[in-house]
């Protein structure tokens, strides 16, 4: 148990601790105790430790410093979570924290050294100086990158599960301060349904802090009514611990929940996110110790922790005070209230004080802060008086105290805004950041100091009036519009130049990336004068807490050294996330839906593997994994020899009706099929516009006006909506329907085929006379009402046969209970593909890619030359025009042979002339069978091609004739 | 997400729709030649400002007609695409 500094301070102060709940913590291997609600750092502060971090560049030690997760400060490693913000993550027992950026140990950093040599480390440096002699970068980069590093990645870090909410609401109010308590209040009590969201644990906002220029019981009194009311409203929704990360079009926003991320539609957005407090730029401004006054009060407030013992309180508005009057209600000694204004308070906070007899030094500023030993804590501050805007006289009091506390203005938390179009321009008079314009395409408003309004009884009526409007634009709103006082308290709010550059530097304008102002002022001398273009050279206000405390500061000295106007000045452009995101939440959990077909069971019940095909999932084989090579061979013997049957429900289906049906096919497909014969089907083969093959199918002729068209399972969307498409176009009298769904489908294959399906059926004549091949017949199959097509994408005898979905379980059943005395083989999309191959039939996607046309495929035959028009023919035309690039064949090696593998390459003389697109061991055949492309003067039957495997040796395959199988397809007609 | 609104189901995300791209007339499939062909297959316009072009909500198949600004990224109107194509398009006769 380390740290005998006991900083603790008694109730009412500790909002968030429960102190009923002691926890044990690590920080660098030393056991600490803190209160159920600490957060790292304020534990740390209660035991006296000061020292967080050190800062990126120059390792410097760093503290506390917004206490609001809006620092580079208070970045340590949680086990295997680096870059954790110790200022507002809670602790809990056993929690294992480690400082990061160090090289040795965080008191003595070897690091710091290089502090020692930062005049020879100009901005730009990097830039300068690491990029001659060509590829010198490689070299020190790897340097650079070690000592700059931030937090350590674990690759083994542990992962957890995380999911996304979709969420809509009326009114959506982002910041649970005064203004948006009562924007939401307000909104609701009109009738709309709000969402309230806040980043910290409790409502509340300011007013759980800060000291406004009211009594204090007035403010307690304030927050429990609003609280009281709001917790209650049955219309208002709060989420406490979300922090809104971005504003996108259409009032879309991201909201990180804790482990869960919101995406949520809001008709009306009112910003109420406050503003930031900015720090003041002197010597030493970034050492433990030095802290802004809301940090101090925050500390006090929600934690029951004294920031330090002795302090110098440095201010430019009233607000410094408030800070003032906390620290001493706390027990600490104030030594010095520095005034940077030249005209005495006359807020009650000032009169307060100067009750108290504390010694206020107007028109003067803390010109540096006197570092302790090693830097780790502040001794004394050396306070001047001010000359001019930036600039002191010499003489100085030094006086001790190990806190200084800054209030020197705000700028405005206007990130979200900015998101989504908003914009913000700087206001010479009152030296502040204003909103010059909401975003402009969506319902939105904006409220408190946001909004610019600080007076806190103005900030209230702020945020009622925007609840009231917000709701009026919904058409909720019925009583008067809320009036609002005139006195909003944005004057004086902000010091216009809380500035002072020292002749020794050290005074930071940005502490994520170590820069002073002597950076800030030669990055302008280097030419970069662009705000945009100096932050990216500078680094300016692209480290961690992306500008919070520095765009403001940056912004004023950019715009003086480059001799602007301040007046209407920007910052540089703000982009989401406000706040740091874990990829993990935007990642989540994947929404991923299946498709099952109706027979899915019973492929289960007989040990199916599944596989994925497209959103559907179908059985590879049947059986077990180790025996894989086997069960698809014997799937695939039964076949050829008996009867198999195969699940093809996921075949996509589609219903073309309509007295243009056959035109309407003749301009999607390259078939032709005016002509086609009643209870016929025919090949379709579909092309893009640009020629390529897309899909194929079978189209039968169920009637004059009504086909019945198969497509493949992962392209039948596509089809669908390419047929949708055109015909919005060309107007044909035809309906287009998807009814993939509504058949279940299987294929009853094999030379048994016929005599299985002759059981169950009394109203189709099965004989070859009757019902031949390519014919498609109605009736029922074991009284399902079904549609029959004989078919021979295996190469045997063999039907589909199409049933409503609702009976395709069975059918199935019914199909495997009659084949049980034929021996009936179920089997999988494996067999399928081994037995098509064998066959010599083509699988697109598979055998074809992005740019195959008909003749690289041997698919001319499936082309009608007389046609005028089919989707591609104009190309088709135009590339027929050329010599063919490349051609498909069929090739075999011996059954001896090592398998290659799909996409293994076809090598001649070294170059890459082809690849395989199909391969497998034929059991029937008893050889390596498959399909590959390959250059056209390698296409005779009979060439000799190289493959080479995936283990780069090379095997000779010869060119062979297609189909493999069966070339009379006698096997087919029977 | 920006929303867009569709003429058959209102406003949705935009994730749920695709773009199919500018509306262009085709060329004639007969007397059009290559260098007409080839530009209206392969040459994308590109256009900064309003552009009219061919959108479908996935869930429903829905195709229909979309004017937005490109620089903008406003959505300016969406309507059915019976309003711009009202006739039958013929070509000559595919009685094969």
């Amino acid at each position: 148990m380390a740290g005998n500094i006991d900083m603790r301070l008694s109730k009412p102060n500790g909002l968030y601790l429960d102190r009923s709940q002691l926890l044990s913590f690590q920080f660098n291997g030393k056991t600490y105790q803190g209160f159920q609600g600490d957060t790292i750092a304020s534990a740390l502060a209660a035991n006296g430790v000061k020292l967080l971090s050190r800062s990126f560049k120059y390792h410097r030690p760093r503290g506390i410093f917004t206490m609001a997760g809006r620092d580079t400060n208070s970045l340590v490693q949680v086990e295997d979570e680096p870059n954790v913000r110790a200022d507002i993550y809670p602790i809990h027992n056993e929690l294992k924290v480690q400082a990061q950026n160090i090289i040795g140990s965080l008191e003595n950093d070897w690091g710091r050294f290089i502090e020692l040599v930062s005049q020879f480390l100009p901005v730009g440096f990097y830039y300068k100086a690491f990029y001659k002699p060509k590829g010198a970068w490689k070299y020190w980069d790897r340097i650079i990158r070690k000592i700059a590093g931030i937090g350590k990645v674990d690759v083994n870090a542990k992962s957890y599960n995380s999911d996304k909410a979709y969420r809509f609401c009326d009114v959506v109010v982002i910041g649970g301060g005064p203004a948006g308590l009562s924007a939401a209040l307000e909104a609701a009590e009109q009738g709309a349904e709000v969402i309230l969201v806040d980043e910290n644990p409790l409502l509340g906002g300011s007013l759980n802090y800060a000291k406004f220029n009211v009594e204090a019981n007035k403010i307690i009194s304030t927050r429990q009514e609003l609280l009281d009311a709001i917790t209650k409203h049955p219309s208002i929704y709060i989420y406490t611990n979300a922090i809104c990360t971005g504003w996108f079009a259409d009032n879309w926003l991201t909201i990180m929940c804790e482990k869960r991320m919101l995406k949520l539609r809001a008709q009306v957005v009112i910003a109420a996110t406050g503003s930031i407090e900015q720090p003041v730029v002197f010597r030493n401004n970034d050492l433990p110790g030095v802290m802004l006054g809301s940090a101090a009060q925050r500390l006090i407030h929600f934690y029951g922790v004294a920031p330090g013992k002795h302090a110098v309180v440095l201010t430019g508005n009233d607000d410094g005070y408030g800070v003032t009057l906390d620290l001493m209600d706390a027990g600490i000694d104030v030594q010095t209230v520095v005034d940077m204004r030249t005209t005495p308070s006359i807020s009650k906070l000032a009169n307060a004080i100067r009750d108290k007899n504390i010694q206020i030094l107007l028109g003067h500023t803390v010109y540096e802060a006197v570092p302790g030993p090693g830097k780790r804590s502040i001794t004394h501050a050396l306070i001047h008086k001010i000359a001019k805007e930036g600039a002191v006289v010499n003489n100085n009091q030094k006086i001790a105290c190990d806190l200084i506390c800054m209030s020197a203005g705000y700028a405005p938390a206007a990130q979200l805004i900015c998101h989504s179009g908003g914009q913000l321009k700087y206001d010479e008079t009152d030296a502040i950041l204003k909103i010059k314009q909401l975003p402009q395409k969506v319902l939105s408003f904006a409220a408190g100091s946001l909004n610019s309004v600080f007076e806190i009884n103005a900030v209230l009526a702020d945020g009622k009036k925007a609840g009231w409007i917000a709701a009026k634009n919904l058409g909720y709103s019925k009583s008067q519009i809320p009036s609002t006082p005139s006195h909003i308290g944005a004057k004086g709010q902000n010091y216009p130049w809380p500035i002072f550059p020292h002749p020794k530097g050290k005074d930071f304008i940005d502490l994520d990336e170590d820069l002073q102002v002597k950076d800030i002022v030669n990055t302008v001398k280097d030419g970069y004068d662009d705000l945009e273009l100096e932050k990216r050279y500078s680094t300016v206000v692209m480290g961690p807490s992306q500008g919070k405390q520095s765009a403001l500061n940056n912004m004023r000295v950019v715009t003086k050294e480059t001799k602007r106007c301040m007046n209407g000045i920007t910052i540089t452009t703000q982009r989401p996330p406000y706040s740091p995101e874990y990829i993990q939440h935007l990642a989540g959990k994947s929404f991923q839906p299946v498709k099952l077909t109706t027979m899915h069971h019973r492929h289960i019940e007989l040990h199916a593997q599944m596989m994925s095909a497209g959103l559907w999932l179908r059985p590879a084989y049947y059986g077990d994994p180790q025996n894989k090579q086997k069960c698809i061979e014997n799937e695939s013997l039964a076949v050829r020899n008996n009867v198999g049957l195969i699940d093809v429900s996921t075949l996509g289906k589609l219903e073309i009706r309509g007295p243009d049906a056959a035109e309407f096919l003749n301009r999607m497909y390259t078939f032709a099929y005016a002509k086609q014969a009643m209870h016929r089907s025919r090949y379709v083969l579909m092309t893009d516009t640009t020629g390529a093959i897309i899909d194929d199918g079978v189209a039968c002729r169920m009637d004059e006006h009504h086909f019945y068209v198969t497509a493949t399972t992962t392209g039948v969307e596509g089809v669908y909506q390419n047929m949708l498409r055109w015909n919005a176009e060309w107007n044909l009298d035809v309906d287009i329907t998807n009814v993939t769904a509504a058949y279940a489908a299987v294929n009853l294959a094999g030379p048994k085929s016929r005599v299985v399906l002759n059981c169950l059926t009394n109203d189709i004549e099965l004989s070859a006379q009757q019902f031949s091949y390519m014919e498609v017949r109605t009736g029922h199959i074991a009284n399902i009402p079904a549609r029959l097509l004989r078919v021979g994408f295996v190469g045997e005898l063999g039907y589909e046969i199409h049933v409503p979905a609702s009976q395709g379980e069975a059918l199935w059943d019914a199909l495997m209970k009659i084949g049980e005395k034929f021996n009936i083989q179920p089997f999988g999309v494996e067999a399928l593909r081994l037995l098509r191959l064998e066959k010599g039939h083509i699988i697109v996607g598979q055998d074809t890619d992005g740019l195959t046309i008909p003749q690289e495929a041997n698919m001319e035959w499936a082309i009608a030359r007389k046609k005028v028009f089919f989707m591609g023919k104009r190309a088709i035309d135009a590339i027929n025009a050329r010599a063919l690039r490349r051609q498909l064949v069929g090739f075999t090696m011996p059954i001896d042979f090592p398998l290659p593998e799909e996409c293994n390459l076809v090598i001649e003389n070294n170059e890459i002339t082809g690849r395989i697109t199909s391969v497998s061991r034929s059991p029937t055949l008893n050889k390596i069978i498959g399909l590959a492309f390959v250059l056209p003067e390698f296409s005779k039957i009979g060439k000799r091609i190289n493959i080479k495997l995936s283990n780069a040796e090379i095997k000779q395959a010869t060119v062979s004739p297609l189909p493999f199988y069966d070339p009379k397809n006698n096997r087919q007609l029977i | 997400m920006k929303l867009m609104p569709c003429p058959l189901n209102g406003l949705r995300n935009i994730s749920e729709f695709i773009c199919g791209g500018e509306i262009k007339s085709m060329p004639d499939p007969i007397t059009g030649n290559n260098l007409e062909w080839a530009e209206y297959l392969f040459i994308e316009n590109n256009t900064k400002g309003v552009v009219r072009e061919w959108w479908m909500h996935v869930p429903t198949s829905y195709w229909f007609i979309a004017e937005r600004d490109t620089e903008t990224e406003e959505i300016i109107k969406t309507y059915p695409a019976s309003e711009l194509f009202k006739q039958r398009v013929e070509f000559a006769q595919n009685n094969s």
